[in-house]
């Protein structure tokens, strides 16, 4: 607004025209976010850092990649032994996307267990699970790319999920397909697709960052920032601390990519790709495993891929099934056991998506995928009305510094500028 | 380490006297431009050629089928590579002219193994047009040797830039001849 805001006068000139300092401030620097959030509250900046580096690496790797049937193994091949690097950015992509949903579901979790998306934040949370879903067809699309075994035989699965629909399903295959069975066609849009989703994710993030400007971010007590007492600003204190979150998540993701490389990844993708014959055990990439295991729970093909859909449908709304007032499950007991039982839930089902269809396995997945919709569908409504919360704090800044509210947050502002 | 310290001192002459945070400010800047540029540096070298590319790069070629004053093309690193079986009065007409008159002064001698061959690139070094002059009733230019459509450069029997507005001479690729009709480019 005036241009006097900035020392630089280049900054300033340009600002005056086009307010993109402004904009950024107001992005880091002015938005007043809650003292007391904790480590959970990284998850969000490392989801989006993650999402830079798919695309960074994503597009280098688009530099040596031939998408079709006879060169895409062989390129893929000579991305590992020819081009300078080849290995750590295919390795880095590769691992970067198990890494991408281990970021995801933590903070998909905290979401859940902080009650993150409670009123006034349905959109911010409804925007998430639309970013969720365009990863997963992202991650799906992308995995089929090196046209190994894996590829090949779960991009011919999955696609036959839309020919459990009635009356359309074959018409839907054939079109997904661009012929009879999956082949050169399909792999070519597959790579434009994965190459287009990215952005896609990238604006639809940009969607869930306005909206959490909104009213800011939750935090672990769940409850609403009341005043200057209760904020920092992001910039620096936030900015730090993902920073610092940031460098132990490269450490790890560092390790994984020059000792466990293909520690996440089935080795019979490094077979290529035989459409005459299908591999004996055949099974998704792990961060699929527990929707899968929910889709062959359903002794029904058209029931199993509904289920399947359904798990995620539910997320969306979500929000109008947990009708509870208080957000943190820090304050409902009740609440806290059942989302722990949840979150044992979704790895067991993880557990039995890797395990033959067969015997006890399918009971279990059943007992599981019954109980994911149960927790969802009764569970929830049913807390909201019979669950008593644990009292509230008055403020964040009372439970912060345990003096009272105000007073105590007034105290402690000089001190935190010296 | 220049640069770091001077910032320091130059933040330090300001009012408040933050030199030590302002220290630690810049440091952990300069580490994160380290790590930046190290992070960098794969995806960029990347785009190098790469190792099956550069085992490609020598090829050989037998010049014995050529007869004199016939001129053959071979794709060398993607490029195309210029061999003429010269004429007597060619290369002697190309012997014939003073190096230190040329835009681009080189003598004949300098630029062949073997005077019977000439072996260049066939780039124009203006802008990376092919040069008119392999095929018979092609136009050779003004100086006997070859002419470039695109921005009209005249070159020699020796592949000397003689008029128009490339800068250097046609270039010799590193060659040798590993036996009498056997030419190794690079």
């Amino acid at each position: 607004m005036s241009a006097t805001k900035f020392s630089n006068p280049v900054v300033s000139w340009i600002d005056h025209r086009l307010p993109i300092f402004s904009a950024a401030e107001h992005f880091a620097s002015d938005y007043p976010t809650p003292k007391n959030l904790n480590y959970f509250w990284n998850f969000g900046s490392l989801a989006g850092f993650t999402l830079v580096v798919m695309i960074v690496t994503g597009i280098t790797l688009a530099m040596s990649y031939t998408p079709h049937v006879d060169y895409a193994f062989g390129s893929v091949e000579r991305i590992m032994r020819d081009v300078n690097h080849g290995w750590l950015i295919r390795y880095i992509h590769m691992n970067g996307a198990s890494f991408f949903f281990i970021v995801v579901y933590i903070h998909m979790l905290r979401g859940l267990y902080y009650g993150s998306y409670k009123a006034p934040r349905e959109l911010l949370w409804i925007i998430g699970v639309t970013i969720f879903l365009l990863m997963m067809a992202t991650a799906f699309m992308g995995y089929v790319l090196p046209w190994g075994q894996m590829s090949f035989w779960g991009a011919t699965v999955i696609t036959n999920l839309f020919s459990a629909l009635p009356y359309v399903g074959d018409a839907i295959t054939t079109l997904l397909w661009g012929g009879f069975a999956v082949d050169n066609p399909t792999l070519n849009r597959f790579f434009a697709l994965h190459y287009l989703m990215p952005f896609v994710i990238v604006g639809v993030v940009m969607l869930h960052i306005v909206a959490l400007h909104r009213f800011g971010s939750n935090n672990p007590l769940g409850i609403d920032a009341r005043g200057p007492q209760d904020t920092i600003p992001f910039h620096p204190y936030y900015t730090i601390k993902d920073l610092f979150g940031l460098s132990v998540f490269l450490c790890i993701f560092a390790a994984a990519v020059f000792f466990f490389p293909n520690f996440m990844g089935h080795p019979d993708n490094y077979i290529p790709a035989n459409p005459l014959q299908t591999p004996a055990h055949i099974v998704p990439e792990w961060y699929f495993l527990p929707f899968y295991a929910i889709l062959r729970a359903v002794p029904d093909k058209l029931g199993g891929v509904i289920a399947m859909f359904g798990a995620i449908a539910v997320l969306f709304v979500l929000p109008w099934l947990d009708r509870s007032p208080v957000r943190s499950a820090k304050f409902r007991p009740i609440f806290k056991i059942f989302f722990w039982v949840f979150v044992a839930d979704c790895l067991l089902l993880g557990y039995l998506g890797a395990k033959p269809a067969e015997g006890i396995w399918v009971t279990l997945s059943r007992v599981g995928s019954i109980w994911y919709f149960a927790h969802f569908l009764i569970i929830l409504p049913l807390l909201s009305v019979i669950e008593t919360p644990r009292p509230l704090p008055q403020s964040l800044s009372q439970s912060v510094l345990g003096g009272s509210g105000a007073m105590a947050g007034a105290a402690a502002a000089p001190k935190e500028k010296a | 380490m220049a640069t770091k310290s001077k910032e320091v001192q130059a933040d330090a002459s300001q009012p408040e006297n933050k030199s030590r945070r302002d220290f630690i400010v810049v440091a952990t800047y300069a580490m994160a431009g380290m790590g930046a540029a190290t992070a960098a540096w794969p995806l960029i070298n990347q785009m190098n050629p790469a190792a099956d590319t550069l085992a490609l790069a020598n090829i050989e070629i037998d010049v014995s089928k050529i007869e004199v004053g016939q001129s053959i093309t071979v794709k060398w690193r993607g490029k195309p590579v210029f061999i003429r079986h010269r004429t007597e009065a060619e290369i002697a007409e190309a012997e014939a002219v003073e190096a230190e008159a040329l835009r681009h002064p080189e003598t004949d001698t300098d630029r062949v193994e073997n005077p019977e061959y000439l072996v260049v690139l066939g780039i124009c070094t203006h802008l990376g047009c092919v040069p008119l002059g392999q095929k018979v009733g092609e136009v050779r230019g003004e100086y006997d040797g070859w002419f470039c459509p695109c921005h009209g450069s005249h070159y020699d029997s020796s592949g000397r830039i003689r008029k128009g507005p490339a800068p250097l001479n046609l270039e010799v690729p590193p060659y040798a001849f590993t036996s009498d009709n056997i030419i190794r480019i690079g």
